[in-house]
């Protein structure tokens, strides 16, 4: 399918004065592609040249197009002298090789210097005619679709999810070859630049290749991310999920796109259960009756296993327990699996056996039952098993062939394994919310990969009628006849959201543990949950993904970051990769222990969007993770702190921890008010089951730590006499069920100090890490995003531990606190998607960006939406009795299939949980709609089009109409005149506000108004301040969409506000 | 520990109108952050004061990084750098333009040259102006001197086409302009008391009135220079001072025309033909470039001193103004009707602008 590729250069403006004596520019402009280079004429002495050339046609392979950028050059001409440079323009033609992607690209763009920066702009036009040519061994993927938003676009339909798509090519790195010691910078950063542009495009069409092998037509939740290997090469490597998309057909638009919308818009994405709670190991949950052997001691203390009596199978050390594989590896190459169990026998429950099945044999395929999804369509994701997480230590060697990335690949494969051996291990067949990362110091490098283990809903994977091309994915089983005619792509829409409905209710069903809890992978309490009171939940969960829709919340979120430095010897080569992988375990633990108690002492028991970045350098390691904390109605209240000091005899001491006590527990009651957790009080319903339930708790508490292996013979549910209710209504933290923190070692007085020492978050903010923020819905269309850069400098030479992390916190905190202050004129907001990038680019240095984005959201309306909630939760109850009796139905028989044929009952269910999302979405913020009209003008013509940037995937109020194509730019900029430029500080800003430009130029021209899912996923800073010299290199990406205000869009057909008024708004997310 | 790095870069540029004007009126970071602590924004947003000047910082490099874009403001709006909200730009460049009216009387009417400029820090001690912004402020007359200069047509509208100026802020300019151009002097003592409203004032009325432009805007020249045959034709007045019969005449009209109706009429009897020569006077000798620039001192110290020793009230004045200038087209022998109009309406309007404490 070759094609013909045309250009033409229209004019310039704002260009540099180039010649001194007339202070005018003779411009004229190169146009390349491939090897082919045109110009036009020069226009003389105008800084507005207006060039109005020909038509440029390129006749080239597709495969070409896929991999090559249009690249402009701006060029003054010079009668004696050789012509200089002004700059150039990169324009990635990829978007204008699929139909239903952009068209045309037209506007003006930044003319981009590596030395000087922006210099002016110029106007072009490109297109693309596409010759149809159904070459069978082509090596071109053109019309393959890229998204790096981590959900199901907008205006598509997700036919079928294939999977698992990764790809990686390198090269040498041109700023590391011979030649640059005698080029320029200028030509050295214009190879890189180039040669990054290349290699991405190649990488996109390679995995657009076996995107259309597996039979998709899509890449969503697309990320590729570059490793800067320095002497050893340069590696550039993309992982996604390929999938069939369906496009919304235009004349249906208005009517189902609401429907997806109203599924996905308020929370996104389902979630996953992480219950990894390793620093829960010393109390072992209990769930006998009677317990055998009750040591009916008090609580263990966490960090004093020895001594009390430990749990058979739990190790000490709950974190840095390794999946087997890992000891026989080489000693660089450890890996942790986070919540990830030892030898754990898979044959989970009767009831989840079933499901296991017909998921499996859709998955087992693949070699990857991995996805990089954050959300998805409702009912795909089953249940939720934790976290997935694995680092491998490596030391980089030079890479010879480029030819052949087999090493590079080898280490991914190894670790992709790692993850799904740690799903298995939870019982889960899949891998959601999947992400991988490097960090790079000298010649070694961390290898990272996480993921959220769970159990998905086969139907999405099975190769359906679509797929006819002779795959063998084949699902022989079809459990649901009643479906496969609704399931076919002609099917209506709402069709495919029926019949995914596991036989758990849909707002609590992805909580449930998809392990077997008589084996348990690690020590977890379980407690049946708390909305349908037939299956198990754990105590907290941990997940990679994004709330989903249905998930029930009690009060607000909001973002909980674990911090921690860690000093290590500056040491080379594989004593340096044994000394990091050594204190990799450590530092997991460690941050996993923070997220745990800061979890508690906000009163949540749920992580979303859980995020852990581990970052070497020279002579220390930092690590951060972030998340959003989130009290899920379903799972059981969590437990208070407590501390306990080892030497009672002391009374100045217990005096300390009595205040030290006493301020956590103020600190508890304040969250409380805080986000809002009242949780509400369930079970009044149903006697009987409160008093089963609160023997449950009872036993959790009071049991003994031993877990009894004999208690499979128990019933559903427990009959104990001990129901002492007043007692047990107390679901917040008696003592009883407290978490104890015991400060007789330096190491818990720090955790406490970290504990107490977050600075409260200033009144009118909330902040997440997620898409949106639960409880919170009626967002208007104030918009900010922002990224922010901070380095450090640690002048102190030798310092602690203790001290590097007071430091490191404080730099966050301190981050934290200058965002909020900034933004205080949108008050009330919040800062969602925050996300972190910790680096240690030298020694003593200390880097923290932050990109984020805050939205304001209007009070008086929420305060509607709360009560509309609170009334909601009291119709929840009614449904909640229904959902109890199929239930209760499904235990009882036990062999329930796992996705139900939809009966009526189901889809009564479905339509509730869409109309209440659709309420959420509904309240349009008129007032400031308005004003944002002008952003639909179109780009050309008009002085400057408004650009909305987002790291989410969608904008508040408004629906995207089309989907343009991927953005995925790179920028080196260097100086050797810091100082002039403001220091460092002024060359960032600068630098990061040009490449915000340049983003939004490139959005404006492929006639787009937006860019979501936008990311800044490198951002390399190096100084070199005695030389007066920087540089640094940014990478960006996201897709250009058109949007429209909700407002203009035409009204909810009556059809579909009748279906939604008939269901009861039940569902409250909150 | 100490923070190498700090930036804070926003899709929608954030702009803080207070650390804008901080700015602007050449604070230094700290001393901005110095205020605005105690302005009391610290309680109101539970910041620290770190948090304030790493703000403060930033806003700063911003502003910066504009100021490129505001020199030729209609690049702001086609730029592609910053994205700024079309109000938030206006206010960008409103601020921006505007300057201290203390300031500006310093400079007022002087030559806007590199000497002027060297001589700003000495402006500045005695206005209480920063340097530096005095030095924008200075740069900014200068930059819309030279920018309309080369311009045809009127001169308000081409500053406000030009620098999207607000109406008020381009008559300013203008006068300015006018101003410098016509090297007006406005520094000695006696003229002290005027404000620069009030030569704005007179600046806009010798603008519409005496300039090229003011007949026909059409016209092709541009209206920062007096017109130079009306200049000539002022010569012609003189003839209402010189001629002893026509100047009796004049004052017996006026005089009976004020008689009873002022307290001060029997000073004005007395001075009539002191102030008619002194008002005529300055009319013949304006065909000179150095008695232009005088032409305010002129009308202080021929003028508007004698009247004031007088004790006339503002009301006087205009009485005075009025018949003196009606009188004179009662006159059978004086035939310069329209050149005297165009002379004495500029005159009295100017004057009683002028006249006061």
């Amino acid at each position: 399918m070759p094609g013909k590729l045309k250009a033409k250069i229209v004019a310039g403006r704002h260009l540099p004065v180039m010649d001194r004596a007339s202070d005018l520019t003779d411009a004229f402009v190169e146009v390349k592609f491939g090897n082919t280079t045109f110009k036009t004429d020069v226009f003389p002495k105008s800084l507005n040249p207006q060039w109005n050339s020909e038509w440029f046609k390129f006749e080239v392979d597709d495969e070409d197009l896929q991999d090559e950028p249009l690249q402009i050059t701006v060029l003054d001409h010079d009668t004696y002298s050789a012509n200089d440079a002004i700059g150039k323009v990169y324009i990635d033609i990829d978007p204008l090789l699929s139909c239903e992607a952009a068209t045309v690209i037209s506007g003006w763009l930044p003319i981009y210097d590596t030395i000087h920066g922006i210099r002016g702009e110029i106007n072009v036009l490109v297109k693309v005619d596409l010759f149809n040519d159904l070459n069978r061994f082509r090596q071109s993927s053109c019309g393959v679709k890229f998204f790096c938003t981590t959900s199901i676009p907008r205006c598509y339909r997700v036919a079928l999810v294939h999977g698992f798509v990764e790809e990686l090519v390198v090269n040498e790195d041109p700023e590391y070859q011979w030649i640059d010691r005698i080029r320029t910078p200028r030509a050295s950063n214009e190879a890189r630049q180039r040669l990054i542009s290349l290699m991405s495009g190649e990488l996109q069409r390679k995995i657009g290749l076996k995107v259309l092998e597996m039979g998709g037509n899509a890449v969503v939740g697309y990320l590729q991310c570059f490793d800067l290997e320095g002497e050893s090469g340069l590696v550039v490597r993309a992982i996604g999920t390929a999938c069939t998309l369906d496009k919304l057909s235009p004349g249906t638009a208005p009517n189902t796109t609401t429907h997806t919308n109203t599924h996905t818009l308020p929370n996104t994405a389902p979630t996953s259960n992480a219950c990894n709670s390793p620093s829960k190991d010393s109390k072992e949950p209990v769930f006998s009756e009677d317990p055998p052997h009750s040591l009916s001691g008090p609580p263990t203390p966490l960090r004093t296993l020895p001594s009390s009596s430990p749990p058979p199978f739990s190790p000490s050390k709950p974190c840095s327990r390794q999946s087997s594989s890992s000891d026989t590896d080489l000693s660089l190459t450890p890996r942790i699996g986070m919540g990830s169990g030892g030898s754990v026998g898979k044959e989970a429950g009767p009831l989840k056996t079933l499901l296991r099945q017909h998921t499996q044999s859709a998955l087992e395929q693949r070699e990857f039952p991995i996805f990089t999804l954050t959300c998805f369509p409702p009912g795909f994701l089953v249940h939720v098993g934790g976290v997935v997480s694995t680092r491998s230590v490596k030391l980089l060697d030079r890479i010879h062939n480029p030819d052949e990335p087999e090493t590079r690949d080898a280490w991914w494969e190894e670790i992709r394994q790692e993850i799904k051996s740690h799903a298995k291990a939870l019982g889960c067949h899949a891998v959601v919310g999947y992400s991988e990362s490097t960090s790079i110091c000298e010649e070694v490098c961390i290898l990272s990969a996480s993921g959220t283990a769970a159990m998905l809903n086969p139907r999405f994977m099975r190769e359906g009628c679509l797929d006819t091309g002779g795959s063998d994915h084949r699902l022989s089983r079809q459990p649901h006849p009643g479906m496969v005619g609704s399931e076919r792509g002609e099917g209506e829409v709402s069709s495919t959201w029926l019949g995914f409905e596991d036989a758990s209710p849909p707002s609590c069903g992805f909580v449930h543990i998809p392990y077997d809890e008589f084996n348990m992978p690690f020590p977890a309490q379980l407690t049946y949950c708390y909305h349908c009171r037939r299956q198990k939940v754990p105590d907290v969960l941990f997940t990679t993904i994004d709330l989903p829709a249905e998930a029930e919340v009690t009060g607000k979120g909001c973002l909980i970051q674990a911090r921690l430095c860690r000093t290590k010897k500056k040491a080379q080569g594989e004593v340096n990769a044994t000394s990091i992988s050594n204190l990799l375990p450590f530092m997991e633990y460690e941050l996993h222990t923070q997220l745990m108690n800061k979890l508690k002492l906000r009163s949540m028991n749920a992580l979303f969007g859980l995020r852990i970045q581990i970052s070497v350098g020279e002579n220390m390691l930092l690590g951060l993770a972030s998340a959003t904390g989130v009290y899920l109605s379903a799972l059981p209240a969590p437990g208070g702190i407590q501390i306990a000091g080892k030497t009672p005899s002391d009374l100045s001491y217990d005096q300390h921890i009595s205040t030290m006590q006493k301020r956590i527990d103020d600190t508890i009651a304040k969250n409380k008010e805080l986000y809002n957790i009242h949780p509400p009080k369930l079970f009044t319903l149903d006697p009987e089951a409160f008093t089963g339930l609160n023997t449950e708790c009872i036993e959790e508490v009071v049991g003994s730590p031993i877990p009894d292996r004999q208690r499979s013979s128990r019933l559903f549910r427990s009959t104990s006499e001990s129901s002492d209710e007043l007692s047990e209504l107390d679901l917040s933290h008696g003592k009883k069920d407290a978490f104890v923190l015991e400060i007789d070692d330096t190491d818990a007085v720090e955790d406490i100090q970290s504990l107490l020492t977050d600075a409260p978050i200033p009144a009118g903010f909330y902040s997440c890490n997620t898409e949106v923020m639960p409880g919170i819905h009626n967002w208007t269309s104030g918009l900010q995003m922002f990224t922010s850069v901070r380095v450090y400098r640690l002048s102190n030479a030798n310092l602690t531990n203790q001290g590097l992390n007071k430091i490191f916190t404080d730099l966050c905190e301190n981050l934290l606190k200058s965002l909020y202050f900034k933004l205080r004129s949108m008050i009330p907001c919040c800062l969602c998607h925050l996300n972190f990038t910790v680096a240690v680019p030298e020694e003593e240095l200390i880097q923290v960006a932050v990109t984020a984005v805050a939205m304001s959201f209007d009070k008086e309306t929420q305060q509607a939406a709360d009560k509309a909630l609170t009334r909601g939760s009291g119709e929840n109850e009614e449904q909640l009795q229904f959902s109890m009796e199929m239930c209760g139905e499904s235990t009882i028989s036990n062999n329930q299939p796992t996705a139900k044929p939809s009966g009526v009952p189901e889809s009564a269910m479905v339509h509730s949980s869409r109309v209440s999302s659709s309420e959420r979405c509904s309240p349009l913020p008129e007032g400031r709609s308005r004003s944002l009209r002008s952003t639909r003008s179109l780009p050309c013509g008009a002085p400057v089009t408004v650009v909305k940037m987002t790291p989410l995937s969608f904008l508040p109020g408004t629906r995207i109409v089309k989907y343009l194509g991927i953005i995925n730019m790179f920028f080196i900029r260097e100086t050797t005149s810091l100082r002039e430029e403001g220091g460092v500080s002024g060359f960032l800003h600068s630098f990061i506000a040009e490449v915000f430009a340049m983003v939004r130029a490139h959005v404006a021209a492929l006639g787009g108004n937006a860019l979501v899912s936008y990311s800044m996923k490198e951002c390399v800073f190096m100084e070199n301040p005695n030389k007066n010299q920087a540089q640094c290199l940014i990478n960006v990406s996201g897709d250009a969409v058109i949007f429209i205000r909700e407002s203009d869009q035409e009204a909810i057909p009556p059809l579909l506000t009748s279906r939604q008024t008939s269901s009861t708004g039940a569902d409250g997310t909150t | 520990m100490s923070v190498e790095l700090d930036v804070f870069v926003g899709n929608t540029t954030i702009m803080d109108e207070e650390v804008y004007q901080f700015w602007l009126d050449g604070y230094t970071v700290n001393d901005a952050v110095k205020v605005r602590m105690e302005g009391g924004v610290l309680e109101e947003c539970e910041a620290s004061a770190e948090v304030l000047r790493s703000d403060t910082m930033d806003q700063y490099r911003t502003f910066q990084m504009c100021e490129r874009l505001l020199h030729s403001p209609a690049k702001l709006a086609n730029q592609l750098l910053f994205q700024i909200p079309p109000h938030r730009q206006t206010m960008l460049i409103e601020r921006y333009y505007t300057f201290d009216g203390v300031f500006v009387r310093e400079v007022l009417g002087k030559k806007l040259s590199k000497g002027t400029k060297k001589d700003l820090d000495d402006v500045s001690a005695k206005t209480g102006v920063t340097l530096k912004s005095c030095r924008r402020q200075f740069d900014n007359f200068k930059r819309v001197f030279k920018v309309v200069e080369e311009l045809k047509g009127p001169l308000v509208e081409n500053i406000r086409q030009h620098f999207l100026l607000s109406d008020k802020l381009a008559r300013d300019y203008a006068a300015i302009v006018f101003f410098a151009n016509n090297r007006f002097e406005t520094g000695k003592k006696k003229l002290h008391y005027l404000t620069f409203q009030d030569f704005a004032f007179c600046a806009g009325q010798l603008i519409s009135n005496w300039t090229v432009g003011a007949l026909d805007n059409m016209l092709e020249d541009m209206d920062v220079d007096l017109e130079k045959e009306f200049l000539q034709d002022l010569k012609e007045l003189k003839i209402l001072i010189t001629d002893k019969d026509l100047l009796d005449q004049h004052k017996s009209l006026v005089c009976t025309a004020l008689r009873g109706k002022t307290k001060a009429f029997n000073e004005m009897e007395a001075n009539f033909k002191n102030l008619s020569r002194g008002l005529v006077n300055i009319a013949a000798k304006l065909t000179n470039t150095k008695d232009v620039r005088d032409f305010f001192i002129d009308l202080v110290e021929k003028f508007i001193e004698p009247c004031r020793s007088d004790k006339w009230t503002a009301g006087d004045m205009r009485l005075y103004l009025t018949h003196y200038t009606n009188s004179a087209h009662i006159l059978d022998t004086f035939k310069h009707q329209v050149v005297w109009d165009r002379y004495m309406g500029v005159i009295k309007s100017c004057i009683l602008k002028m006249y006061h404490d």
